[in-house]
């Protein structure tokens, strides 16, 4: 892998950036939304006086900026691969010796610094209105935030696998997929409201251990080690899993000439 | 020998792209691909390029397989195609800076400004690539193209969109840039008149198969013609002609 074409990658992603405000908006937009959605929401349920409330809103405040952190991470890998592909520019990218590696790796890394911007903008726009303080978490917030990105640059791996393979016609999934995983995560309830059938499924996802953990040091201030374990342990499978796929999909395009097809389009 | 393909094929769902096509090309020279729409130029160029896989056959690109050595193999190619475009929000001048980087090349903005010096749209340095005319935007792809002083460039009908006062003057130039440099150059259009006075050497497709091979004046000598352009009509005729027999066979 050379640090240089990664740069470069990175670069030509970043400045779309510079050269846009709608897109630069578009980062926070989003975010800021849900965030006011979800904060009005609670102060609205607070008017009614349960006991359990308080810490609702920070259940659902907390949970709301975790998952928009695994969102993003997957939507750094598949939109820089959209833009490419709108641009028309995917063949540009994959006639240069630029290696498949070097190209996840600039989007992951994507992905690091747009997580970061999203994750620090959530935190003070949530401490500003609702008095919610995300590093209440403290050390626990490192292992919790890593693993929704390694979760987001796994299933943005996947995403992109099928984009290539399908074409515009799977382009929806970059939208898709994350709202396919937010059900059975435990984003803004715990496991146990699931059905049972559901609960092993919901059990076997990364993210669903960050949800529950987090709920958990909230309300305990306990840090949940055995949940983080498992959370990477499955990372692992599932990045695997993913790259993976994601080799088995690039061969297959490349011989049926779908990749071609796709960057010319 | 810069390119050496041999027997090579592509097949798509049971359909033959190409079919066991043979070639070579050396250094510094310009090899045209012709052929109607559907006769496997493009998927012979991207073949070489390695984003398609063949189904059979060989390609050695400098000596090098390119199954096994695509990325430095890359490293010393470009290409450029009327069907690929660069980010059209980003200024001219970040898409060079961007790919120069990809590529390694040294002094980028030294270099980029001279090639689009070269191909006089310099004073669009800082302007959004999106903004460009699209003569200005094939001179954009081949100073792109050129950033990497590659020793073979492959041309997929780069000059498509252009008018024909632009085309000349972009093929003017690339004949220069080819001699001065020595770059070996794979092109492909249907523009006949362009492909006699650029090139040294072409190659006739159809349905993937080659018909013909040689400088244009032999070709057209060889089919009794008076231009390339009669002889693409010929072969492709004949060759439907020849289809339609054979599809007609008990």
């Amino acid at each position: 892998m050379s640090f240089r074409r990664i740069t470069a990658l990175l670069l030509r992603y970043l400045l779309l950036y510079r050269q846009s405000w709608t897109r630069i908006m578009e980062i926070f937009f989003w975010p800021v939304m849900d965030l006011l959605v979800w904060g009005f929401l609670t102060a609205y349920l607070l008017q009614f006086g349960y006991n359990r409330v308080p810490a609702l809103i920070t259940f659902l405040i907390g949970s709301m900026i975790f998952w928009d952190l695994l969102y993003r991470a997957q939507q750094s890998v598949t939109i820089s691969f959209l833009e490419d592909v709108w641009a028309r520019n995917l063949l540009n990218i994959f006639v240069a010796p630029v290696t498949i590696s070097e190209f996840l790796t600039a989007t992951f890394t994507l992905g690091v610094i747009k997580v970061l911007i999203n994750g620090l903008v959530l935190a003070a726009l949530a401490w500003l209105l609702y008095a919610f303080d995300v590093f209440q978490l403290g050390f626990t917030l490192i292992p919790f935030v890593l693993s929704l990105m390694l979760m987001g640059w796994a299933m943005g791996m996947f995403t992109v696998a099928l984009i290539m393979r399908w074409g515009h016609a799977a382009e929806a999934l970059a939208w898709g997929i994350p709202f396919l995983v937010q059900p059975l995560s435990a984003v803004f309830y715990p496991v146990s409201v699931l059905p049972a059938w559901l609960q092993p499924i919901a059990w076997a996802l990364p993210s669903t251990y960050v949800f529950e953990g987090m709920r958990q040091v909230l309300a305990t201030g306990q840090a949940p080690w055995q949940m983080f374990w498992w959370s990477f342990g499955l990372n692992l499978v599932y990045l695997v899993a993913s790259a993976f796929f994601f080799r088995h999909i690039f061969t297959l395009v490349r011989r049926k000439g779908l990749l071609a097809k796709l960057g010319m389009e | 020998m810069v390119i050496e393909v041999h027997d090579l094929v592509k097949q798509f769902n049971g359909t033959t792209a190409v079919d066991r096509l043979s070639f070579t090309a050396q250094r510094g020279e310009i090899l045209g691909l012709l052929g109607p729409n559907g006769a496997g130029k493009t998927t012979a160029i991207q073949m070489l390029l390695g984003i398609i896989e063949p189904t059979a056959g060989s390609i050695r690109v400098f000596d090098h397989d390119i199954a096994t050595h695509r990325q430095a193999i890359l490293q010393r190619l470009n290409f450029s195609s009327a069907y690929v475009s660069l980010p059209q929000n980003l200024p001219v001048i970040d898409n060079l800076r961007v790919f120069a980087r990809i590529y390694g090349v040294r002094n980028w903005r030294e270099k980029a400004m001279g090639l689009l010096r070269l191909f006089e749209i310099d004073r669009f340095a800082t302007r959004k690539t999106g903004q460009l005319s699209s003569g200005e935007s094939t001179r954009l792809h081949l100073c792109k193209a050129l950033l990497n002083d590659p020793e073979l460039l492959l041309l997929d009908e780069p000059t498509a969109s252009l008018d024909p006062d632009i085309a000349d003057k972009v093929r003017k130039l690339l004949r220069r840039i080819q001699r001065e440099r020595g770059i070996t150059v794979l092109y492909t259009s249907h523009n006949m008149r362009e492909i006699e006075e650029l090139c040294d050497r072409v190659i006739f497709l159809h349905h993937g198969r080659k018909m013909a091979e040689g400088p244009p004046r032999e070709v057209i000598a060889k089919f009794n013609q008076q231009s390339l352009e009669q002889v693409f009509i010929r072969i492709v005729r004949d060759g439907e002609l020849q289809s339609a027999d054979q599809k007609s066979e008990p």
